[in-house]
């Protein structure tokens, strides 16, 4: 991909992350990193939102929130894990109220890692889902196939 | 007559960069009570003691938080070290006090930054996160690490920072508190930033007093508790005051943190002309036994680890008590009455880590 034909914008949730993954999405939206350069915002609202970036890990309470802001986000969407928790629970994976990673609740199409994720992986981790993005948009919009929205996992 | 309504805010808002609950209930536009849910974020890591190793556990203590990690590993060696009692170098007590500090400025920058993004200003935000990637960058430099340093462990630190390495984090300090400057002068004396702040949220020193606050949400009303003052690592050979305003309204708590920044500087010059020569670690030998109250100052306020071992390399017990916990009555005090349109700006204003509250 060379350009990017549409602005992408991301809806962030923070599952049950240390804040170490946060603070590094929003230093990717800040001067140093700065991904408005690729036209991506970082929206407050998830039905205005084509990528959904979950950080840290999955446990009983936050599990309806997740799958709430992944059903409000319209379709075509692609769902990025940041960190290492939000992948599989981390070094927190043992601890009793955790779960597991995102990809328990709702389908994960990139998975960046790192703990702390660094931002140079964080916006390489979106750059990859804007490809997905991309690919999904075309398959919705072509005729033979119906227009089934994404199944969640388990 | 008015009629009550109840307006859920969180988990999931525009101005929270992490998940909580409040349900305002609203009379108008006016709030007259507010009901904080939790419980998020909660992990239970207190637990793992019983599946690491002390040592090894140090790790889990610096992600209970991400942007105090560094004090939070360090609070939790202090712990370890009083029962065993370990005598560790100066060396690393300076080190720490030196990484505790760029902490501080880090935090203090990053909580700028989302203040001014929760009142609408969103150039502010972008050049306060710009002067923090300043401070990120020393600490990666130095530690290995942006925001989870990795670099405090029992009995002193993992690393040595060089002298002539040293003497060019003084140098660069100069053009960084001259940055800061510009940037503070715009939060403290601002006509439309003051709008924002000035009587809103107010907390009287009472309040505080009474209601437990800590840190800034403490200092800004005037009550004048800094647990660096308990002289643990090298801040008792430092000279600081600390930091209080009086007013106790939103204005006062964001003057204490831009104050802060400036003293914080000051502190890590101190430290860097007064750090000895010498050992960067003590060797460590059995196992803890017994138990202690560890206490620090961090951005937030104060921290307590508590810390019990059975002479055994697991520990007992761990429990952590974090500022953000104890100033959320506080903050239920302070946004009743408030205005609707006020809400983020109060809530930001005790400067919420949910991830250190709930663990």
């Amino acid at each position: 991909m060379t350009y990017l034909k549409r602005s992408p914008w991301i809806v962030h949730y923070d599952a049950s992350s240390c804040n170490g993954c946060d603070i590094e999405v929003l230093a990717c939206l800040t001067p140093m990193y700065d991904v408005e350069r690729f036209g991506i915002v970082n929206t407050g609202n998830p039905k205005h939102a084509d990528i959904f970036v979950v950080t840290g890990s999955i446990n009983e309470q936050n599990k309806a929130v997740v799958r709430n802001i992944y059903d409000q986000i319209p379709e075509p969407k692609v769902v990025v894990a940041v960190g290492i928790c939000a992948t599989s629970g981390g070094v927190f994976r043992e601890c009793y109220n955790v779960s597991g990673g995102i990809d328990i609740i709702i389908p994960v199409d990139v998975y960046v890692l790192g703990c702390a994720a660094r931002p140079e992986s964080i916006i390489d981790g979106i750059v990859k889902s804007l490809v997905i993005l991309e690919e999904k948009r075309s398959n919705m919009n072509s005729p033979d196939t119906l227009r089934e929205p994404s199944k969640g996992g388990k | 007559m008015s009629r009550k309504i109840v307006v859920p805010f969180g988990p999931q808002h525009p101005v929270l960069p992490e998940p909580i609950h409040l349900d305002l209930v609203l009379e108008d536009e006016t709030v007259v009570d507010v009901i904080p849910s939790i419980g998020y974020v909660h992990r239970g890591l207190e637990t793992l003691v019983a599946k690491r190793e002390y040592t090894e556990y140090v790790y889990i203590a610096e992600r209970t938080c991400g942007i105090c990690s560094f004090i939070h590993g360090m609070t939790y060696c202090q712990g370890i070290e009083q029962i065993m009692d370990l005598e560790v170098p100066q060396r690393a007590l300076y080190l720490r006090t030196i990484w505790s500090e760029y902490s501080r400025l880090h935090s203090h920058l990053l909580w700028l930054g989302l203040f001014a993004d929760a009142m609408g200003f969103e150039n502010l935000f972008m050049n306060a996160w710009r002067l923090r990637e300043f401070v990120l960058d020393v600490l990666e430099e130095t530690t290995g690490g942006r925001v989870i340093q990795g670099s405090c462990k029992v009995g002193g630190v993992r690393r040595d920072i060089s002298n002539e390495r040293l003497a060019i984090m003084a140098a660069e300090l100069t053009q960084f508190e001259a940055d800061l400057s510009d940037l503070s002068d715009v939060f403290l004396h601002d006509d439309s930033i003051q709008s924002r702040l000035v009587n809103v949220g107010t907390l009287s020193r009472t309040d505080a007093y009474d209601l437990g606050a800590v840190g800034p949400v403490a200092r800004g009303s005037g009550v004048a508790i800094d647990l660096r003052k308990t002289g643990y690592a090298a801040y008792g050979d430092l000279r600081f005051e600390p930091i209080t305003e009086t007013s106790g309204d939103s204005y006062g708590r964001c003057a204490v943190r831009v104050r802060e920044l400036f003293s914080s500087i000051d502190l890590i010059r101190q430290a860097i002309e007064k750090i000895p020569e010498g050992d960067i670690e003590v060797k460590v030998k059995g196992n803890p036994d017994g138990e202690y109250f560890s206490r620090s100052e961090q951005p937030r306020g104060e921290l307590v680890h508590y810390l019990k071992g059975n002479g055994t390399k697991h520990l007992v017990r761990s429990r952590i008590r974090t500022p953000t916990l104890t100033n959320i009555p506080p903050l239920v005090k302070m946004l009743r009455g408030c205005e609707l349109a006020d809400v983020p700006v109060i809530v930001l204003s005790i400067d919420p880590c949910i991830g250190c509250a709930e663990r």
